[in-house]
């Protein structure tokens, strides 16, 4: 008897004890999760120290960026992101509006399925694909047809045509920008789905009872209503676009020049580091890049966080509803 | 009437305009796949399989790029899925409704959609400049914290998808909530877990950022975990922007594999995740 309750007292024990254990391993790898976070942070700050030193805020406005002289100054890289990023949008935002409205007001049920899993899989496809396909099959198409067609037509109106000048490369800050779209219009279309997907019944029908057509109803009704996600979906596609790498390094030509013309190559910033950091000789090259990534790392943080607080806000709002 | 009329041709043009806009995207899927069919199968050859990565000129393979990726890829798996269910476990179990869970769960959301070749730089700094030169665990490494965040979601949402009255029955048979976790939860909640590893293998075995700078690149055979490796991706980018035939030539056929190896996997993922009655996407 008392043999068999020292045994059973001796495994409640080690029962504890492991539920301690296992309790502390799971708190600690969520807490993994921060450190790492906070580790990139530091690591980016004490590679871009010596840089950041030299240059103070010149790095960010400045022009030129030169290895041999060593003057850096990531506006150019800037500029290209930048540019790339809002033509990916312009072309993104509207194509992922019209699939999802296709997917949650005109499409057959049982076409829902497989076309949503289609474009879904647009994103697994690996970056460095897109950037072989941008340059091989793009970037050739673009500069025999689309770029030539570009410069006739539109190089010469008044304020505009400057965008469109310049002889057609086929790389550049347009095709960077095609590729780009490509990319990001899967996540842009599938949040837009999910809060489509959750406007309310009774608001649509009450549209509908007053005489709308169905485009008024996702016009006037479903797109007002679900105005936060849509911004929230739109600002997580411009996070992507502004970090992505590989398939930007190989069409945008990789000039570290500022020009007015969407058809001239350019680089952005992560293009420059795919393809210097490697070979950077010196420390003042290699912490310039290093400065890059922290400029990089702190626009794509804003922006994310931005969207996933709106996407985090729509949530809630949705569970109180219920 | 006249308004009516107008309203009418609207409401046509604009829907016929949203599934021309879905026309668009599936044939851009369909393009992009063709090229890759039309130009890498021509090259597919058993020599891809059974010879190392050429010189520019002479004919080879890409094993030592695949022997390398598939290492990198699985040991990169196994330092993110661990962690990653562990983390996940918390969110869902330990931590559910804790403000710490709250904070994490955010900086996880926004680890899903940052620019991985942050990652690269960072691994550069902790475990590249240490060693003092590329290595295959510092591409693994590299991958591993890429794999995490997918981890940490799914396994949180797969484990919110698990019943309380199981765990309720559970801990009323005198259970403590490890085991629990580990002999209820866990295995009620296992397809789902499973599709989250495919996917995280899916997420990682075509990201080429990371490995720029971490593993570098071999064109030898390397089995050393200690030494630069090649691997598909970096050779795709290499040999795709070299100016030579027969490299560019094996650049299509290792996008060709890297892409059928990804889609594969996430359509598995994804069928499995349909079949358990969820559906996962974790790449919102």
């Amino acid at each position: 008897m008392n043999t068999q309750a020292i045994a059973l007292h001796t495994r409640l024990r080690r029962e504890a004890r492991t539920e301690g254990v296992f309790r502390m391993a799971t708190k600690a790898s969520a807490l993994l999760v921060l450190v790492l976070l906070v580790g990139v942070i530091a690591s980016l700050i004490y590679g871009s120290w010596p840089a950041l030193k030299v240059f103070k805020w010149s790095f960010v406005t400045g022009e030129r960026w030169n290895p041999v002289t060593e003057v850096f100054g990531a506006l150019t890289p800037l500029y290209g992101t930048i540019a790339t990023s809002i033509i990916a949008l312009l072309i993104a935002v509207p194509l992922s509006f019209g699939i999802a409205v296709f997917l949650t007001e005109t499409c057959p049920r049982w076409l829902r399925g497989p076309i949503s899993m289609a474009i879904e899989l647009l994103a697994s496809v690996p970056s460095i694909v897109y950037g072989i396909w941008g340059l091989f099959v793009l970037a050739p198409i673009l500069q025999h047809s689309v770029q030539p067609w570009l410069i006739e037509h539109l190089g010469s109106l008044p304020v505009l045509g400057v965008l469109f000048k310049g002889p057609p490369f086929g790389i550049g800050l347009l095709t960077a920008g095609i590729v780009l779209a490509i990319m990001v219009l899967p996540f842009i279309t599938s949040v837009m789905r999910e809060v489509f997907r959750m406007a309310p019944l009774s608001l649509k029908e009450a549209a509908y009872g007053l005489g709308a057509t169905q485009w008024n109803v996702v016009w006037d009704v479903v797109l007002p209503w679900s105005r936060t996600g849509v911004v929230g979906g739109i600002m997580l596609g411009l996070g992507r676009a502004l970090g992505e790498t590989m398939a930007v390094t190989f069409v945008i030509g990789n000039a570290h020049r500022i020009s007015a013309s969407l058809l001239a190559p350019s680089t952005t910033i992560s293009a420059s580091i795919a393809n210097e950091f490697a070979e950077a000789v010196g420390d003042l090259y290699t912490s310039s890049l290093f400065a890059l990534g922290l400029l990089l790392f702190v626009l794509t943080f804003g922006v994310i966080a931005a969207a996933r607080l709106l996407l985090m806000r729509l949530e809630r709002n949705a569970v109180r509803r219920v | 009437m006249n308004m009516l009329r107008r309203r009418r041709i609207v409401n046509v043009v604009a829907f016929t305009a949203s599934t021309v806009a879905t026309g668009i995207g599936l044939a851009l899927l369909c393009a992009i796949l063709w090229t890759l069919l039309s130009r890498g199968l021509g090259a597919l050859s058993v020599s891809v399989f059974t010879q190392m990565t050429p010189a520019p000129g002479s004919s080879g393979g890409l094993l030592n790029a695949i022997f390398g990726s598939v290492v990198m890829t699985l040991l990169g798996i196994l330092i993110g899925a661990p962690v990653g269910l562990l983390a996940g476990t918390y969110l869902a179990e330990y931590g559910r409704g804790s403000r710490l869970s709250t904070v994490v769960r955010f900086i996880n959301d926004v680890q899903l959609s940052a620019p991985s070749i942050i990652i690269g730089m960072f691994v550069y700094t902790v475990v590249v400049a240490q060693m003092g030169h590329f290595s295959a665990i510092a591409g693994a490494v590299a991958l591993g914290i890429i794999a995490l965040p997918v981890m940490v979601r799914t396994t949180e949402d797969m484990l919110n998808l698990v019943p309380k009255s199981m765990r309720d029955g559970s801990a009323a048979l005198g259970a403590q909530p490890w085991r629990t976790i580990t002999r209820i939860v866990y295995p009620a909640a296992r397809n789902g877990l499973v599709t989250g590893v495919l996917l995280a293998i899916a997420r990682i075995s075509g990201e080429t950022a990371p490995l720029l700078f971490t593993a570098l690149n071999n064109q030898f055979w390397s089995g050393s975990l200690n030494k630069p490796m090649a691997n598909l991706p970096v050779v795709i980018f290499q040999f795709a922007m070299s100016p030579y035939k027969d490299w560019q030539q094996l650049a299509w056929v290792g996008a060709l594999l890297i892409t059928l190896f990804v889609l594969l996997l996430s359509i598995i993922a994804r069928s499995i995740s349909s079949l358990f009655g969820q559906h996962a996407n974790p790449g919102e």
